[in-house]
């Protein structure tokens, strides 16, 4: 290496540490102010878990039904896009593409139009409305797609119809097929849609926003709330709280995903 | 045809349709009937199917439109810029800590939008870090977490992790060699950048900055935690929803910004023929 470039090096490499410091110091701001006893005072002002355990007593049921509703999502989701995944793979055809094309639309479209859209013509079904299951149909219909397409890039990289006509000539009929060709190879689409799914539940709020009653608040909901209501230091715990719960989770899909997020890439380059 | 084949083609229709019905009609009977309605329902206020209209004529509208494009271009270029210098470092270089590096930059990348939001709060709020540092060093306070700076960037911070990842992928598929023969023929930095680089990330760079416009059209978390004077358009709908309660508006301009964040998408990709996604 010249000098020059030597010294381009380090430009480059204290800017990328620069724009990651952008990102991680404010994570790191919440965790201190989050055991801060008095946030105005600094660390001097001594560290306490008091905040976390009001955050808890707060909005413990927040935290315990974004739990139930993501769980509820992922079953969902395997139950309805797996298969529909599978199809998709099987039977490529310009229904096919239409039909992937369609449901990434509550993806494309911003959350707010969805919400709008469910309240207007499910609005008035009061037991419908006011229950979690208003806003599991919200959370389904956003992270639908990230399993569809996660799945369909893993059977699409392994030509899975080849090796589904090996298993029929031998005899296997569909089912079995299914049970012992596809889903097996399917594994690592559905692992990382799974780890994706959860995820993207957990932290919706544009659209649960919109859908959530008084009784059916999230996680995210209950931040929102906390952020506008209450002292800092409980807002920072709260996103602590919040942050524990999605960081492994971006962790495991950092180190599950990358073979399947270079899978979607690919197949996209199509 | 040997007879596996065969016996394939007879229950294979059956058995897509039956495992394709589920999410189909799931998604008829919840998205795309409700959108239905909502398009009909704009339409059903004072303004009737004008009421599509309003979001250019009326003047409150026009203008945070015109707000939120300004914003939204604003960020893209801004993100593209930082994302492209970064992630084209990130792929041609190796050096201890450098997955971890990757690894901090992609984290922030499934934060929801009211988080983000906050961490703005902290970093530039009234109680935030370059406050109290600025007023520790005698400069008085320091505060635009709650302005057109604030907004920008929360957006920033939720849009860099994902241009990068596209953009560190696409730099790993493009050739060193070619930036190698540049350097050797006498071509600067500059010059690779622009005859080099540039051209062989345009792809990525054209649906990575789609992506990030397309999202920060229809942003509303960091808007919302903000509560900025500046009134971002979803933020403009949830205000015309929920204050003054003239939903056949509010479903009008949802619907209207619906469609230009699908189209940038649509024409990124038809640009690109790569596939590109949106998740605010």
């Amino acid at each position: 290496m010249t000098m020059r470039q030597n010294l381009l090096f380090w430009l480059l490499l204290a800017f990328t540490v620069a724009t990651c410091a952008f990102l991680i110091v404010p994570i790191g701001l919440s965790l201190l102010a989050g055991v801060s006893a008095n946030w105005q005072l600094g660390p001097s002002g001594g560290l306490t878990l008091r905040w976390i355990e009001e955050v808890w007593s707060l909005y413990s049921g927040t935290v315990v039904r974004s739990l139930v509703l993501a769980v509820a999502c992922l079953i969902a989701d395997l139950l309805l896009g797996v298969p529909l995944a599978y199809v998709l793979a099987r039977h490529p055809s310009r229904r096919a593409r239409a039909i992937e094309e369609l449901i990434m639309l509550p993806v494309a479209v911003p959350g707010l139009a969805t919400a709008l859209a469910l309240i207007i013509l499910y609005g008035g079904w009061h037991q419908f409305r006011g229950s979690s299951s208003f806003i599991l149909v919200g959370h389904v219909l956003f992270t639908l797609p990230f399993m569809v397409r996660s799945v369909l890039a893993v059977l699409a990289s392994i030509d899975v119809k080849t090796l589904e006509e090996g298993a029929a000539s031998l005899g296997a009929g569909p089912w079995r097929r299914l049970a012992t060709v596809v889903l097996p190879n399917a594994k690592p689409g559905i692992l990382a849609g799974s780890l994706m799914v959860v995820t993207l539940s957990v932290g919706e709020f544009n659209m649960t926003w919109m859908l959530h009653t008084p009784l059916t608040q999230t996680l995210p909901v209950g931040l929102a709330d906390a952020y506008a209501s209450m002292r800092l230091e409980i807002a920072s715990a709260y996103t602590v709280v919040f942050l524990l719960m999605i960081v492994p989770l971006l962790i495991l899909m950092q180190l599950a995903a990358p073979s399947a997020v270079s899978g979607t890439a690919a197949r996209g380059g199509k | 045809m040997n007879v596996g084949t065969w016996r394939m083609g007879r229950g294979t229709n059956t058995l897509a349709f039956v495992l394709a019905a589920p999410a189909v009609v799931v998604f008829g009977a919840f998205w795309l009937l409700p959108m239905a309605r909502l398009a009909v329902f704009a339409a059903g206020g004072q303004l009737g199917w004008a009421a599509y209209l309003a979001v250019v004529t009326h003047p409150r509208y026009l203008e945070s439109l015109i707000s939120t494009v300004v914003l939204s271009a604003a960020v893209t270029a801004a993100t593209l810029a930082i994302g492209g210098i970064a992630g084209v470092f990130l792929s041609r270089h190796r050096f201890p800590g450098h997955g971890l590096l990757v690894g901090m930059l992609t984290l922030p990348m499934a934060f929801p939008g009211v988080v983000v939001g906050f961490l703005v709060i902290l970093l530039a709020g009234r109680q935030g870090l370059i406050g109290l540092l600025a007023q520790a060093l005698g400069a008085g306070k320091l505060v635009f977490a709650y302005s057109m700076t604030g907004l920008f960037l929360g957006y920033l911070y939720f849009s860099i992790p994902r241009v990068l990842l596209t953009i560190m992928a696409a730099a790993e598929k493009l050739d060193p060699a070619l930036e190698e023969a540049a350097r050797s023929l006498g071509a600067s930095p500059r010059q690779i950048l622009q005859d080099v680089l540039i051209p062989g990330l345009k792809p990525a760079l054209i649906s990575a900055g789609a992506l990030c416009f397309a999202t920060s059209m229809g942003a509303f978390g960091t808007a919302f935690t903000l509560a900025t004077r500046i009134s971002v358009l979803p933020m403009t709908i949830y205000t015309e929803f929920t204050l003054f309660a003239d939903m056949a508006i509010a479903a009008a301009m949802s619907l209207v910004l619906g469609a230009v964040t699908w189209l940038v998408l649509a024409l990124a990709r038809n640009a690109t023929g790569a596939g590109v996604a949106a998740a605010a």
